[in-house]
Formats: C-alpha cells, structure tokens, sequence
C-alpha cells in the first residue's frame, strides 16, 4: 500500500486570516470561534483523484475554445507543481478562470461596462505532467472595478484551483502579473502578511516560455502543503 | 529544504465560469453498494442570510477511494474520482447531495471514526476554504468518534445531520458562518 502523506503545520503569516476587515466581503463570512485543531486520519490525508477523463487535451488552450481568436494580449502561463520538500506534483488537476481582455467575466453577476467577448469564455483545465509541469495558453486578463470600497480595481488576475495529493493540499488561489501598480492597492492581495509569501502570488516574465512573434511567457510555480521530506524521514 | 506553500487567495463570484464542469451532486463508488442518503441544507452568513455564491466539496474516504490513491503511480482511469462531490449554492442559499452512508471504522490505532464526509467550504469572502465535518445524528459510534470528542460537547451539534422530516428520506445540515450556531471548522 502506497503512504499516506504526512502534513506539516502552516507556517504563521504565509497564509491569510479569515477575517481581514479591508476585504469587506470576510466580515460577515469569516468564523468567528477558534478553529478546532484537527489530527490528520484517512479524510484528510487521501482526496479525489481525476483522471485524464476529467481532461481534454484541449483544454488548455483557452484561445481556441470558439470560431474566431479572442481579442487581447496572447499569453502562455507556465510553470511546475511542488510539494512542500520540492518534489513535482504528478497528474494534478489545475482549473483556471479568468477575466477577458477587457476585465469583464462571462457570468451573470458581472455587471462591468466593459465588452464580452465572443470568442473567450475564460475556463481552462489541465493536469500536471510527470515532472509536476503545466501550461495554459490564454489572453492576459483585464482589470475591472469592484464594489470594496470607493474606485476600487482588481490588479488583473487568473484564478487557479489545484487538487493535490490529499485533501490538506487543496489550494484555490489567485495568481498575479509582474509590475502592477494596482496590486499595492489591493485588499485581497495585500491579506497575506509574510511579504515574501505573498510575492510568490505574482508570476514572473519568461523569456523562456515566450514563443517569438506569438505569445509572451510568464512563469507560475505552484507549492502545495503535503510530504514534507524532512518529517517522512522521522 | 522545505518549500512554503502558496497563500490561498477567495475563489470569488464568478468561480462557475472554471468550476461548475466538475460539479457533481450524486457521490458515487466502484460497489456503489449500500444506503443511498440525501443531505440538504443552506449556507447562512453572519446576519443570518442565505449565500447564494458558496461552494462545497464533499470528500469521503472510505476504503474503495483508498485503494484508488494507493494506485496512483499509473493508475489514475477513473472518470468521476469516487467519493467526491461538488456542488454551488443557489439563489437561496440552499445545496442538496445524495451519497452512500460510510462506514464507522476503527484505525491503525484503534482510534474510532464515525461515518462522517469531509466537506470544504469555499465563497467570496473567504480567503481560505474552510474545513468542516458532517456526521449522522443518533448514530451510536458519535460517542466514540475521536474527532468529536475534541469539539466543545455544546458544538458537536453543528455537525449532525439530522432528519429533515418523519419519513427520513432526507437529512438537513446547515452551514452557520458565524453567530449562536456558528459551525465547527477546523484546522488541519
């Protein structure tokens, strides 16, 4: 029988608090008792695991999901998935969402003055390969304006949500692009008080991942929490 | 070298856009032997009022999904992964699922585990899911449960599902957010 995980404790500051009042939204959604300190059995060490059936080859390529090519900034989002001892994450599940290119979803609830874009829905999925390797081809996303607090703006961002080994890996999270001057401005971004933690949320440029006089790169890696290589060997 | 993990960041609004393809409200095994139960409830915020843009994913391992992990090396063929569900809260706040009721089991050290699912709880506001439990009122293994007996014994009720009515085709669990029924979570 394979082993189960073993899971190490969050390190204090690299990950937000429930509550952050500048986050409007948290006030009345955050818990408001102390969490209930949970030993680790069988529910939280295994989780789901999806398949290539879960997959379609081309759903990684969010550009080509209609007839015609979407408007905006053409962009491939790369990078490999981790485990807290560095190890890659083989045959995860990564569901990306996003914006188009005029910060604008298509969903219902978004009511931003800005176009639809026929020819972008915003949904990609993929697994991870066997070096923990992903990449999604997509548009860069648009910023848009939010109701937080007056002349509020989301620094542009792709939501990334990951399955990894055992339920304790699960990781919804959002990833940011270099240089933004909005970002300094954002409440959600700004929940995390460990700065070197909270920088990790923003990609970097890669010339690399750069395909020439078609896409720009920008690289993402991933640390999920699960299999710390130091507590397996105790 | 240990590497930390990524900060989590709200799944926000508008997550049907990447998650709504995976949603599932019927859990289902490779046996899919055993008592089919349905489990309803709603998600209420800290002014009593119903969230119509929550998440839950249901997760029960039991030993058919256990399996499965142990195989994962080549062995990942499954279409729907057993065991998990995912289901969107409605305008109204309300979600409804239907899985087969697990087994009590005891561990490797004869701790005891009441059937129960775990359930991740995701929505705007939340800047990490939250992690909560559900168990089955008047199950007789409850008094045992190691999990539950860490949980202030005037709590433990937040995790029951109950009888939704004297037929008892159906169970009602609601998520309480915050307030004077404010569910457990936990951390793990």
């Amino acid at each position: 029988m394979a082993k189960l995980p073993v899971f190490v404790k969050v390190i204090a500051g690299t990950q937000p608090e429930y509550l952050h009042p500048d986050y409007r939204s948290s006030v009345k959604r955050a818990p408001t008792r102390p969490l209930v300190l949970l030993p680790h059995s069988l529910s939280e060490r295994t989780g789901p695991v999806f398949g290539q059936d879960c997959v379609r080859a081309t759903d990684g390529d969010l550009t080509a999901q209609h007839a015609g090519a979407p408007l905006g900034e053409r962009i491939a989002v790369c990078g490999r998935l981790l485990d807290e001892g560095g190890r890659p994450v083989r045959g995860a599940l990564i569901e990306v969402w996003q914006a188009n290119a005029a910060g604008r979803y298509l969903h219902k609830m978004d009511q931003h003055n800005a176009p639809l874009d026929p020819n972008f829905s915003g949904c990609g999925r993929t697994l991870t390969d066997a070096d923990g390797r992903y990449q999604f081809l997509t548009i860069k996303p648009g910023a848009y304006p939010w109701g937080n607090h007056a002349n509020a703006w989301r620094p542009a961002h792709i939501h990334f949500s990951i399955f990894g080994d055992g339920l304790l890996s699960r990781l919804v999270t959002q990833m940011y692009f270099p240089g933004d001057p909005l970002l300094a401005l954002d409440p959600i971004y700004n929940c995390v008080s460990d700065e070197k933690a909270k920088q990790r949320l923003i990609s970097s440029f890669d010339l690399a991942t750069t395909t020439p006089e078609f896409a720009l790169g920008y690289r993402f890696d991933i640390v999920l929490r699960g299999r710390d290589a130091t507590l397996m060997e105790k | 070298m240990t590497y930390v993990p990524l900060p989590s960041q709200t799944v926000g609004p508008f997550f049907s856009i990447g998650l709504s393809a995976l949603c599932r409200e019927q859990i289902e095994f490779e046996s899919g032997e055993g008592k089919r139960v349905v489990i309803r409830g709603r998600v209420l915020d800290g002014d009593g009022q119903p969230v119509p843009d929550a998440l839950l994913e249901i997760w029960q391992a039991d030993e058919a999904t256990r399996v499965s992990v142990a195989e994962d090396a080549d062995g990942r063929r499954e279409k729907i992964p057993a065991g998990f569900g995912r289901i969107a809260t409605n305008e109204r706040g309300e979600f409804r699922f239907s899985t087969i009721k697990p087994a009590s089991r005891r561990d490797e050290n004869k701790l005891m585990h009441a059937p129960h699912l775990a359930v991740v709880v995701l929505m705007r506001g939340l800047l990490r899911h939250l992690l909560t439990r559900v168990y089955f009122a008047g199950e007789a293994a409850n008094n045992e449960d190691a999990v539950l007996k860490l949980v202030p014994p005037e709590r433990r009720r937040t995790l029951l599902a109950e009888p939704a009515d004297e037929s008892a085709s159906e169970l009602s669990w609601d998520i309480h957010l915050q307030g004077e029924r404010e569910t457990v979570f936990f951390e793990a």
